[in-house]
């Protein structure tokens, strides 16, 4: 039986989440040997045309011609997975969702006309429909790993859907915002990072975008309680899922 | 054969994406164009009016490869606006924070991506069915890397422990010692690979380098220094802007820079030839038996220095863990005021250059950020140009192949030059 053909593609992103695929150094070559790399230009000069059974999506649509390349790639994907902030949330490029671009562009670029872009970065389930979404700024290498042998069995990964708290109480990590009255978005953020922040006694940042059915609206009330006027507040939420819905109507209403 | 025309629309093994597009007419290559049309991401631009503290994790994303060298830039340029120096305790532990990096950056680029190309082979995973220990041992080393990062900075891309004026939590020191045996591992793994890449066939080629590099008196430079070349220059990071220039060119979302009107090199060559008598003995050892002198002018060579530089960062790895102090407390505490400020350190693949200021709440006024792929585009160039003409008389496959290496000789990080690779070779 033939093995099941991967793909990797890149939109507007660092390359991150990608490259967690390699460093997954201790399944890598397990990986390799079970699933047949078609086309995944960042290792490989080898692409092999499609179809592909599992194409991994990586980076925001943020041009013309990105907005028409996904619907190829979709096309010819039997299983599109979505990977990382960029791709599921537009990353830390959407800021300019909520802003000028021309004046961004014009504060970068001696000659923005040169540029072709739209004016907003936004995640791949904004332009094709989406098999299964793996969050984080960057992706866990660990949902990763969980995801390649969920498609090869046939089975839906097991990927965590309740919020950072559950993480910190599960780690035993003391609660930074009761213990130490510092911001942290644990309370409205997906798990699946291993619980990094708080662990070093910092606030969660969100980079694993809003938990399904996030309270945003308290936890801003007890950031402001905290001492945090609206532009820090409004800050706190627009990082890297900035543009995700429930932090981007968070945002809106504070600074 | 008076015309030809090749093309390559998305160069491999790299980060990012790119292109390449060469024009050969009968007089010989008459246009060479490295690409890159990485969409823009406008960093500097959306980091206007926020607060000083989160330009390290912001702009940490221009690059999954490099994070540690743009947080170590961002930090140092914002102490240096707010007048915080960091105790020797927090700059040991940055500094080997930082070879992490260098181990797990440089290893996948000399193993994964760029030795393929000496073996006639399309990847890393080939060289595994062929040469499965060779693999092996890299991916051991790149893990090494990743750990160290995972240890001091919580995860390995995109670090979490880092902030202005030093970390959040000090690593416990069992975490730092538990890292020991792997580190002596690991400077004989390094040196082993060197001499085992340096039996590689490397084409003949050679060119006049302007090396720019961060210079150091007394160490190899790797989040510390001024800035040196070849050629007399020796500045404070703070006169950058002074001496290089950024301009943009229609086929690129990328900035150039240049210095003067020439190109500059910079990454492990310029380090090395600026730096070479700071490298320890055993490493030049290692250089000598690998053939390498102490300046290496052929780019296809550079794997070799890049594998020199992974045992240096495992040697400056392991004397840093066995003399780990924990910082306490792990931070200075950063005022919150106006000033301006740059910072400086050496990227895997060279120089990465940020200047903030901020205003007297510690907001970003304007932030000017120059990676080391702009800064080697021109370069690139260049070597395209040169490699191209040096190998006419290969068939076209053959001839884009080599032109492919002459990019990933520099390891380019598109995504740091804010974007990506595409070869075209044109002959006319």
């Amino acid at each position: 039986m033939a093995r099941p053909t991967l793909a990797v593609w890149k939109f507007a992103s660092c390359d991150g989440c990608q490259l967690s695929l390699l460093d997954c150094e201790d399944e890598l070559l397990a990986i390799a040997g079970a699933i047949e790399i078609a086309h995944f230009p960042e290792a490989s000069r080898k692409s092999v045309a499609g179809p592909y059974d599992l194409s991994l999506v990586e980076g925001s649509i943020t041009t013309p011609e990105d907005a028409e390349r996904i619907k190829h790639i979709r096309a010819q994907s039997h299983s599109l997975v979505a990977i990382g902030a960029c791709a599921t949330a537009g990353g830390i490029q959407s800021l300019r969702n909520f802003a000028d671009l021309d004046g961004m562009a014009a504060a970068v670029y001696p000659r923005p006309d040169y540029l072709d872009v739209l004016a907003t970065s936004t995640p791949i389930s904004a332009h094709v429909p989406v098999d299964i979404e793996l969050h984080g700024c960057p992706i866990s290498k660990y949902q990763l790993v969980e995801l390649v042998t969920a498609v090869l069995a046939g089975r839906r990964p097991r990927l965590p859907k309740f919020a950072q708290c559950v993480e910190c109480k599960a780690h035993g990590t003391a609660c930074v915002m009761v213990a130490e009255g510092q911001p942290c978005l644990g309370p409205v953020t997906l798990a699946g990072c291993g619980n990094l922040c708080p662990r070093v006694g910092r606030g969660c940042y969100g980079c694993f975008g809003p938990v399904e059915g996030a309270n945003v609206a308290a936890m801003t009330a007890r950031f402001a309680e905290l001492g945090l006027d609206a532009r820090q507040i409004r800050d706190a939420l627009r990082s890297f899922t900035a543009a995700a819905p429930a932090f981007a109507e968070g945002g809106q209403g504070n600074g | 054969m008076a015309e030809r025309t090749i093309k390559v629309d998305a160069l491999a093994r790299v980060e990012g994406e790119g292109a390449i597009k060469l024009k050969i007419g009968p007089s010989g290559v008459e246009a060479a164009e490295f690409r890159i049309f990485e969409p823009p991401r406008f960093f500097e631009a959306l980091l206007r009016g926020r607060d000083a503290a989160d330009a390290p994790d912001i702009t940490s994303r221009i690059c999954g490869i490099c994070p540690v060298a743009y947080i170590t830039s961002a930090n140092q340029a914002m102490e240096a606006a707010l007048g915080v120096t960091v105790t020797p305790e927090i700059a040991a532990l940055r500094r080997l924070l930082y070879c992490g990096e260098w181990i797990q950056s440089h290893v996948l680029h000399a193993a994964m991506l760029h030795a393929p190309d000496f073996l006639g082979l399309e990847d890393a995973f080939e060289i595994a069915r062929l040469r499965p220990d060779l693999v092996k041992t890299a991916l051991r080393l790149k893990k090494l890397g990743n750990e160290l990062m995972e240890v001091i900075g919580g995860r390995a891309v995109h670090p979490v422990n880092t902030r202005i004026g030093g970390f959040w939590r000090a690593p416990d020191p069992e975490r730092i010692a538990a890292l020991i045996p792997e580190l002596e591992w690991g400077i004989g793994a390094a040196r082993d690979m060197t001499l085992d890449f340096a039996g590689f066939d490397f084409p003949q080629d050679e060119a006049d380098y302007t090396f720019v590099s961060l210079v150091h008196p007394e160490t190899y430079p790797i989040e510390l220094g001024r800035i040196g070349s070849n050629r007399g220059l020796d500045i404070g990071v703070e006169a950058f802007a002074e001496h290089f220039a950024e301009e943009q060119v229609a086929r690129s979302t990328a900035l150039h820079a240049r210095h003067g009107d020439a190109p500059y090199l910079v990454g492990p060559l310029a380090r090395y030839a600026n730096n070479f008598a700071r490298l320890s003995d055993s490493c030049r050892d290692t250089a000598a038996a690998a053939g390498l002198g102490p300046v290496e002018r052929n780019p296809f060579r550079s794997i070799l220095v890049r594998m020199v530089e992974v045992q240096y960062a495992c040697e400056e790895a392991l004397r840093l863990a066995r003399g780990y102090v924990p910082p306490d407390p792990p931070a200075v505490v950063a005022p919150r005021r106006a000033g301006t400020g740059h910072g400086c350190t050496e990227a895997p693949r060279g120089i990465c250059h940020h200047s903030y200021t901020l205003d007297d709440e510690g907001r970003i006024l304007s932030a000017a950020i120059v990676p080391p792929t702009s800064q080697n585009q021109k370069q690139i160039e260049d070597d395209l140009a040169r490699v191209a003409g040096r190998f006419l008389d290969l068939d076209d496959a053959a001839l884009q192949w080599r032109c492919e290496q002459a990019i990933r000789n520099h390891d380019p990080c598109i995504s740091c030059a804010t974007h990506a690779l595409r070869p075209t070779i044109e002959r006319v």
